[in-house]
């Protein structure tokens, strides 16, 4: 690990992302049909990564990486099991799917080379967040995720709806990566371990760590923003704003498993504790049933789906959190099979969409005929959905029950949870699969025809994967689950489950749930109505509460703003003043550091006493001065006079200075207040006047006492010796001053002199913006933009 | 402020000080002087220049935009800190150069560069200032 040996997986990792580099001049090129050369890409990672499985199915782990920060032990490494391998196969099978399917989806679509692009880079993040194994890497392309899914959300930027979905998403998710992020960082302190590899090895450390409670919290804080948990599941049905092919590739197969892939990689240090089996069963438990219902309410296709996402999601999580070897066989298989089957249906979705015109399953109807094949894709993935044989679907479900159940109030309340979820997925699925081609043409719908090749080429190989994985089960088991179902449990597993149906009580409550799904399926009209008045009855959900949140938070921080920074001049100075003033003399009374009296000097010479007069003039008439311009004019007499006494007493360059900064004081301050257009009197009112009388008198009295003490103490002449000594040896020069300014100090000055541009910078642009009509600085008030809209 | 003797007085009055604002700057490493001292003569020399004559002459005279003249002082300080990695030592170590002329020896040096850069800097930013002030906000 400690040199940079080329490796093909680190090639692997990064080629998606050099991919998207190339793709929208490839498409300006070959214009739809650069799909099939993208194609290549993921087809590519996906060929390299099956070359593992022979290795992980054999119980090895494959691990690699080099160094990245190393005083930090930050590594770039990555780490193959059985876990994250199913998900990088799914990532870059479905993706290669996913990449055809674009082409034949925004055909002709005057941004397809950005598309591709962002899909690419999304592909490259989420294969990197599988197969991290450094905490820091992981969390990198957890968050790059979420970005490259916000890009995609509102690829249609135009649409307000997209906008604010995107937005929606990036704030939920990425509000999730900074739970994640503190979890981790956590978990890296407690165990000492930044790698996953390392962590799954610490055993019990981390269940046992007093942190545990802390840990566990915000790593569902992560997962469960990600995976769309109840309450934050509203994210993922808003993001079905994002072009069809996003949604089947991000929003159901495989982002939003993001939580899932983090609750199962952590399962065997952070699962099997109290917490585990009671907070995760609940939560997904909750989304399931909640997921399900609002699902039944749509009339929307791409919506129904997105639904039973949100419920599957809860599925996994509650199968995960119940932790049985035999519920943890469910949730991976489960997990497969949601891939296949809901990828394929959100691309018949899109389709249907694409051919017809409409997504609304009210509108379409009689289509069996004019698309044959999207049909026979469709209805073989409900048929999985549905959990019947003879397709992967069916194995998944048999297993859940199997890990469900249990003599026990707990497992026999997630089996009940468990059928109605199923049921009500069951209902869904066949809504979508036949409420389109079956029944009569609607006549609205007008000439409509099979799609394209690169349209339903995804759809009918994922159903065809369905079926292949299902009948050679003892293979799929072989090369997946098993060592997936191992590297979640943390020990060796494997899985059994086949086609052949086993007479007992997984398939009873299989019977159960196709009873209830067929009851429900010729009674959907009623249900969907009922869940209407419900839902009307309920009011808002957390998809209002949102918008809530974020209006709640723009108004706290424009009253925030607005009293911080009332912008007024006055009230700025007087803050500072008093600051300045409290700051000096509040440790002097708390530490009763008071200076001593200073001896007052025998003797004042005639030159000196004239000095002081004259700065003591200055000052009076700065305060008889009838207008501000004789006022600034007065005060700098006072600095001249303050510069001479730094003359007699030794200080040539620093009065030379003090002349020069009073003369250009006086210069721009009267330039300034000649342009603010001010009254030349004074207008404060009494009370007014004498409240900035004492903060100025304090402010002075707080010099002057400073100064006192200063020269009280003791004075250290290390530095000055040092100066004195090596100026002119080292340095070359005479003038100490200016040696400690260019050349002892030289860092200190040219961060000075930076400081010295930008401020001058900054009092540039604010002149230029007093020249400006008054209006052109936007107005940030919340209230106005509401009654803009 | 615009008396005849003050206008005709000006130009001579500002190169005079910027005349001398350059020896001050040149003088300082071993008297009294130095870069930002002679920045703010020169600085306070276009001020005045602008005052008496208006503010488009100056920009004529400057030919750069002063916060340019200001960017490329910053840029002279940092080159000059920067150097010393062509010469394997820390950031902002002064590296000395003798130069012989006419029979004398001239010492040239990073340093010198950097007072150089302080002064630009200094000199663009307030005279940027002071002459964005005297523009008159609609002329």
């Amino acid at each position: 690990m400690n040199s940079f040996m080329p490796s093909t997986t680190f090639a692997v990792l990064l080629l998606p992302f050099i991919a998207a580099l190339f793709a929208p001049a490839l498409t300006r090129l070959l214009k739809h049909n650069a799909a099939w050369i993208l194609a290549l890409v993921p087809a590519a990672i996906c060929w390299h990564f099956s070359g593992f499985l022979a290795e992980i199915s054999a119980g090895e782990v494959v691990t690699g990486g080099y160094q990245w920060v190393p005083a930090l032990k930050v590594n770039f490494s990555w780490y193959i099991d059985g876990l994250s391998l199913t998900f990088a196969l799914l990532i870059t099978g479905i993706g290669t799917l996913i990449v055809l399917y674009s082409g034949g989806y925004l055909k002709g679509h005057a941004q397809l080379g950005r598309f591709f692009s962002f899909i690419l880079m999304f592909m490259g993040s989420m294969l990197g967040l599988v197969m991290s194994d450094s905490f820091l890497m992981f969390f990198i392309f957890w968050e790059l995720t979420s970005i490259t899914s916000f890009l995609l959300i509102g690829f249609d930027n135009k649409r307000e709806a997209s906008r604010r979905a995107a937005l929606q998403a990036l704030v939920v998710t990425g509000g999730g990566g900074l739970f994640l992020l503190a979890g981790l960082l956590l978990i890296w302190n407690v165990t000492g371990y930044s790698e996953m590899s390392l962590l799954l090895r610490s055993g019990s450390l981390l269940a046992d760590s007093p942190y545990y409670i802390a840990i566990f919290v915000l790593v569902l804080g992560g997962a469960f923003t990600k995976s769309a948990q109840f309450p934050m599941h509203f994210w993922l049905p808003n993001a079905m704003e994002a072009p069809t092919p996003v949604s089947a590739y991000l929003h159901s197969a495989t982002m939003v498993k993001a939580g899932v892939y983090l609750l199962m990689r952590l399962n065997p240090v952070l699962g099997d504790t109290m917490a585990w089996h009671i907070v995760l069963p609940l939560f997904g438990g909750t989304t399931l049933i909640v997921g399900t219902l609002l699902a039944i309410r749509q009339t929307d296709l791409k919506l129904m789906l997105a639904y039973t996402t949100v419920s599957s999601l809860g599925l996994l999580v509650m199968l995960t959190g119940f932790g049985t070897e035999k519920a943890i066989e469910g949730a991976v298989l489960y997990l497969v099979a949601h891939c296949l089957f809901k990828g394929a249906l959100f691309m018949v979705a899109g389709i249907i969409d694409h051919e017809a015109g409409t997504r609304d399953v009210t509108k379409l109807g009689g289509l069996m005929t004019a698309m044959p094949i999207t049909f026979a894709a469709a209805l073989a993935s409900a048929i999985s959905m549905a959990g019947l044989p003879p397709f992967f679907g069916f194995l998944a479900k048999e297993e859940i029950y199997a890990g469900l159940w249990q003599v026990s109030f707990w497992g026999g309340l997630l089996t009940i949870v468990a059928i109605v979820g199923n049921a009500l997925m069951f209902v869904i699925g066949f809504v979508v699969a036949l409420k389109p081609f079956l029944g009569r043409r609607k006549l609205k719908l007008g000439n409509v025809h099979e799609g394209p090749v690169l349209l339903w080429l995804g759809p009918v190989l994922l159903a065809t994967a369905s079926l292949l994985t299902a009948i050679f089960s003892p293979m799929t088991h072989r090369l997946i689950t098993s060592p997936m179902a191992s590297a979640v449990e943390g020990e060796p597993v494997s899985a059994y489950i086949s086609l052949v149906p086993h007479i007992g009580m997984p398939l009873l409550l299989s019977l159960i749930t196709v009873a209830i799904g067929v009851f429900a399926y010729i009674n959907v009209a009623r249900l969907r109505a009922l869940m209407i008045y419900a839902l009307y009855k309920i009011g808002w959900g957390p998809d209002k509460g949102f918008d809530q949140f974020i209006r709640g938070t723009v108004r706290l921080s424009f009253r925030v703003t607005n009293f911080i920074q009332p912008g007024r001049m006055e009230f700025y100075m007087k803050v500072i003043f008093i600051l300045v003033a409290v700051s000096i003399l509040l440790p002097m009374a708390l530490f009763d550091e008071w200076p001593a009296m200073p001896q007052w000097p025998d003797t004042i010479s005639r030159y000196e006493a004239v000095i002081m007069a004259i700065a003591a003039v200055g000052l009076f008439s700065v305060l008889y001065a009838k207008d501000r311009l004789t006022a600034i004019v007065s005060l700098g007499i006072q600095g001249f006079a303050v510069a001479l006494l730094f003359m007699l007493f030794g200080a040539p360059d620093l009065s030379f200075t003090q002349f020069m900064v009073e003369t250009l004081s006086v210069v721009i301050l009267a330039l300034a207040m000649t342009r603010l257009r001010l009254t030349p009197t004074d207008h404060r009112p009494l009370k007014e006047k004498i409240f900035d009388t004492i903060i100025s008198l304090a402010c002075a009295t707080a010099f002057v006492l400073l100064l006192l003490k200063v020269t009280q103490l003791p004075f250290d002449t290390t530095l000055s010796d040092f100066f004195t000594r090596y100026s002119l040896s080292i340095a070359h020069g005479a003038n100490i001053v200016n040696v400690i300014l260019v050349d002892f100090r030289g860092t200190d000055t040219w961060g000075e002199i930076a400081v010295v541009m930008v401020a001058g910078l900054a009092i540039l642009s604010l002149i230029r913006i007093r020249t400006r009509p008054a209006n052109a600085i936007a107005a940030n008030d919340p209230a106005e933009e509401d009654e803009r809209l | 402020m615009r008396t005849l003797i003050f206008r005709t007085v000006a130009p001579y009055l500002a190169s005079l000080m910027i005349l001398f604002s350059i020896f001050v700057l040149l003088r300082g490493h071993n008297e009294p002087g130095g870069g930002f001292i002679g920045g703010l003569i020169a600085a306070s020399a276009f001020a005045i220049y602008g005052i008496a004559c208006g503010v488009s002459p100056v920009r004529r005279a400057l030919h750069f935009h002063p916060m340019a003249i200001s960017g490329t002082g910053l840029l002279a300080s940092t080159a000059a800190g920067m150097l010393s990695i062509f010469f394997k030592v820390p950031f902002m170590t002064g590296l000395w150069l003798d130069i012989p002329l006419f029979g004398d020896s001239i010492a040239v040096s990073t340093v010198m560069l950097f007072d150089i850069g302080v002064y630009l800097v200094v000199v663009g930013s307030i005279t940027s200032i002071a002459l964005a002030l005297e523009e008159r906000p609609n002329s």
